[in-house]
C-alpha cells in the first residue's frame, strides 16, 4: 500500500524536461565560474599593487590616492554619456515604434542597428579628428555664457578633447543597444493597453506616457544598465579621445579632466613592469566591483516595482 | 448633454477587407440599445466606430457618416480625441492600466482632460465610480494596490469606473458583463438603468435574456455569408424583437435555432 502512493506521487519527469535543466545548469555554471575566475584574478593579481607603500610604485602614490580621480573619472564620464543617451535613446525608439510611419521606422532600425557594429577604435578617431575641434567653438561659448557654473568653469580647452568630448563620443557608443533594447520593450505594450488610454481620450503622446512608457520603465532602467556598463568599461575610444591628466573635477570643459580606469590601463599598461601592473590590475578589480554594484543597483531598482510593472 | 447618434451607409474596412457593409442605424439618447449577433458579425468593429477606435488599428478605415447630435464624427477638423473624451468604452477584455493603482485608473480619464482634483474631490469621484460599477465593497481598503491585482470580474468593473467616471455623453460597452457573475452582472445592468437617465448607452451582448432586460432597442447582426461582411439585419424595439421580429433569421437567432 505504502509503496503504491510513493510511486504515485512522486512527480513525472519527461526525457526533454530533463534534457531542458542539465542544458541550462550547465551554461549557468559557466558563466558563475568564468566570472569567479576573473574575480579571482584580478583579486590574486591585484593584491600586491593595491598594498604597495607609495615609494614601491611609479605613480607615487598609495593605491588608493591613485584610483580615487580614476573611479570619479569613470563614473563621471559614465554618467554624462548616459545622461545623454538615455533620453536621445527613449526619444528615436519611441518614434520608431509609436511614431514614424512604417515605411519609415524600419530604415531607422536599420542605421541605428548598424551603429552598434562600428568598431570603438573608429569612435575613437571620430572623436578626435572631427568631434573634438568642430565641439571645441561650443566649450568656448559655454564659458563664456554659462561659466558661472562648476560644469562649465574653464578655462576653455584649446583641443576639445575634454571629458564632455568622451562622454558624447561614448553616448554615441551606447545609443544603439539602448534604442534596439527601449525599442523592442516599446513594442511589447500590450494593444489593451494602448487602446484603453486612447478610448478615455488621450492624444498620442498622452497614451505613450500613460501605457507605453510606465509599461516600459523596468526594461529602460536595464537598457540603460547594460549601457552604463559598456560605458564605464569602454576603453578605446576614450584613450583616444581624452586628454588626462588625473584630476578631480567636475568641469566638463577644461584641458584637466580626470582619466577612466580603462582607459588609464590601455594607456600605462605598454610602459608597466612588476608591481606597477599589479596596480594596473588592482584597479581593473575596482571597475569590475563598481560594474557588478552598478548591476545589483539597477535589479533592487526594477524589483521595487515589481508589483507595478505590468508583468503580472 | 442627451446626445443621438445617426449613421448611414457606414461601410467599415480592415485594409481592403470589407468587415462590415451599408449599417443605417439611428441611436437615441437617453436609451439603451444592445447589439446582437453571432460571433465574427462585426459587433465589436460597429462599436469602435462610433468613437473613432476603429481608426486606432493600423490600415483601419470607415466610409459613409456618423452624426453625433447632427455633426458628423468622421467630418473635416474633427479630432478623434475629443471625439473620445465624449464617448467612452469598456471593451471586450478588461483592460486596466498594470502600471496605476486601482484609484489612479480609475482617475485615469480625469487627469487627462487636463483637470486639477484636489485630493478630496479625486477621493469622491473615486468612491462614487467604484460605487456605481459595484467594486467599492470589494477594493476599498486596497485602492492603492495594482489594478492587475483583481480578479478578471473585478477588472472588468474597474474599466467601467475608470469609463463612467470621465462622465461621457455616450458609453459604448462591449459585452461588459462576459467575464461577470450573476451578481456582478445584476449590479451593471443596474447602472445601465441608472446611466440611461442622462446618458446614450449602446451594448453589445452575447445574452438575450441581458439583452432584453436592459435595452430599450435591439440591433440584429448577421454575416451576409460565409466570407461575406457583417451587415444590420434588423432594428427594432427590444420587445419587438424578442416577440416578433420582422426577419426570420432574427428570429432563429433569438430563440437559438442557429446554424
Ligand atoms: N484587427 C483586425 N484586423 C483585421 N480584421 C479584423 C480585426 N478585428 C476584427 N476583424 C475581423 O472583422 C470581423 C468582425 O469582427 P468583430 O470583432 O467585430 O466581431 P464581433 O461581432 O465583435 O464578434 P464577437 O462576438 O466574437 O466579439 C471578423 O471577420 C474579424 O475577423
Ligand atoms: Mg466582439
Amino acid at each position: 500500500m505504502s509503496t503504491t502512493t510513493e510511486t504515485e506521487t512522486r512527480a513525472v519527469v519527461r526525457p526533454g524536461d530533463r534534457v531542458f535543466r542539465g542544458i541550462s545548469s550547465i551554461s549557468a555554471i559557466v558563466i558563475v565560474s568564468t566570472l569567479a575566475g576573473v574575480a579571482i584574478f584580478l583579486t590574486a593579481e591585484g593584491v600586491p599593487g593595491m598594498t604597495a607603500s607609495a615609494d614601491q610604485v611609479k605613480s607615487g602614490e598609495t593605491f588608493l590616492r591613485y584610483v580615487t580621480p580614476l573611479v570619479f573619472g569613470t563614473l563621471w564620464a559614465a554618467v554624462i554619456a548616459l545622461a545623454i543617451a538615455t533620453p536621445v535613446s527613449i526619444g528615436v525608439a519611441l518614434f520608431i515604434s509609436h511614431v514614424a510611419p512604417r515605411r519609415l521606422a524600419q530604415p531607422i532600425g536599420y542605421v541605428i542597428d548598424l551603429l552598434a557594429a562600428v568598431p570603438s577604435v573608429v569612435y575613437g578617431s571620430w572623436g578626435i579628428l572631427t568631434l573634438s575641434s568642430s565641439i571645441q567653438p561650443l566649450y568656448v561659448w559655454l564659458e563664456r555664457n554659462l561659466g558661472f557654473l562648476p560644469f562649465f568653469a574653464g578655462p576653455a580647452s584649446a583641443t576639445g578633447r575634454t571629458i564632455l568630448t568622451a562622454a558624447v563620443v561614448l553616448a554615441i557608443m551606447v545609443l544603439p543597444i539602448m534604442t534596439a533594447i527601449c525599442r523592442e520593450i516599446f513594442l511589447q505594450t500590450p494593444r489593451l493597453h494602448e487602446e484603453a488610454a486612447l478610448a478615455l481620450g488621450a492624444t498620442r503622446w498622452e497614451m505613450i506616457t500613460m501605457a507605453v512608457l510606465p509599461y516600459a520603465r523596468s526594461g529602460i532602467v536595464s537598457a540603460a544598465m547594460l549601457a552604463l556598463g559598456r560605458a564605464l568599461g569602454e576603453t578605446m575610444a576614450v584613450a583616444m579621445v581624452l586628454s588626462a591628466s588625473g584630476v578631480i573635477s567636475v568641469n566638463l570643459i577644461s584641458s584637466t579632466n580626470p582619466s577612466t580606469i580603462a582607459a588609464n590601463i590601455a594607456l600605462s599598461f605598454p610602459e608597466a613592469s612588476g608591481l606597477d601592473v599589479s596596480v594596473l590590475i588592482g584597479t581593473g578589480l575596482v571597475l569590475f566591483a563598481i560594474t557588478f554594484a552598478v548591476n545589483v543597483a539597477a535589479r533592487a531598482l526594477v524589483a521595487r516595482h515589481r508589483e507595478f510593472s505590468g508583468a503580472n | 448633454m442627451a446626445t443621438s447618434i445617426d449613421v448611414s451607409d457606414l461601410n467599415i474596412y480592415y485594409d481592403d477587407f470589407l468587415a462590415v457593409e451599408g449599417v443605417n442605424i439611428s441611436i437615441p439618447a437617453r436609451a439603451v440599445t444592445a447589439f446582437i449577433g453571432p460571433s465574427g458579425c462585426g459587433k465589436s468593429t460597429f462599436l469602435r466606430s462610433l468613437n473613432r477606435m476603429h481608426e486606432a488599428i493600423r490600415g483601419a478605415r470607415v466610409e459613409g457618416k456618423v452624426l453625433v447630435d447632427g455633426e458628423d464624427l468622421y467630418g473635416r477638423g474633427i479630432d478623434p480625441v475629443d471625439v473620445r473624451r465624449r464617448i467612452g468604452m469598456v471593451f471586450q477584455r478588461p483592460n486596466p492600466f498594470p502600471t496605476m493603482s486601482i484609484a489612479q485608473n480609475v482617475l485615469a480619464g480625469r487627469r487627462l482632460n487636463g483637470e486639477r482634483l484636489k485630493k478630496a474631490e479625486a477621493d469622491a469621484v473615486v468612491e462614487q465610480a467604484l460605487r456605481r460599477a459595484g467594486l467599492w465593497a470589494e477594493v476599498k481598503d486596497r485602492l492603492d494596490r495594482p489594478g492587475s491585482s483583481l480578479s478578471g470580474g473585478q477588472q472588468q468593473r474597474l474599466c467601467i469606473a475608470r469609463a463612467i467616471a470621465v462622465e461621457p455623453d455616450v458609453l459604448l460597452m462591449d459585452e461588459p458583463c462576459s467575464a461577470l457573475d450573476p451578481i456582478s452582472t445584476s449590479v451593471i445592468e443596474d447602472l445601465i438603468h441608472e446611466l440611461k437617465a442622462e446618458y446614450t448607452i449602446v451594448i453589445v451582448t452575447h445574452n438575450m435574456q441581458q439583452a432584453a432586460r436592459v435595452s430599450d432597442q435591439t440591433a440584429f447582426f448577421n454575416l451576409a455569408g460565409v466570407g461575406r461582411p457583417g451587415r444590420l439585419v434588423e432594428l427594432g424595439p427590444t420587445e419587438k424583437m424578442f416577440a416578433n421580429p420582422d426577419d426570420p433569421a432574427t428570429e432563429a437567432y433569438i430563440q437559438g435555432r442557429f446554424g
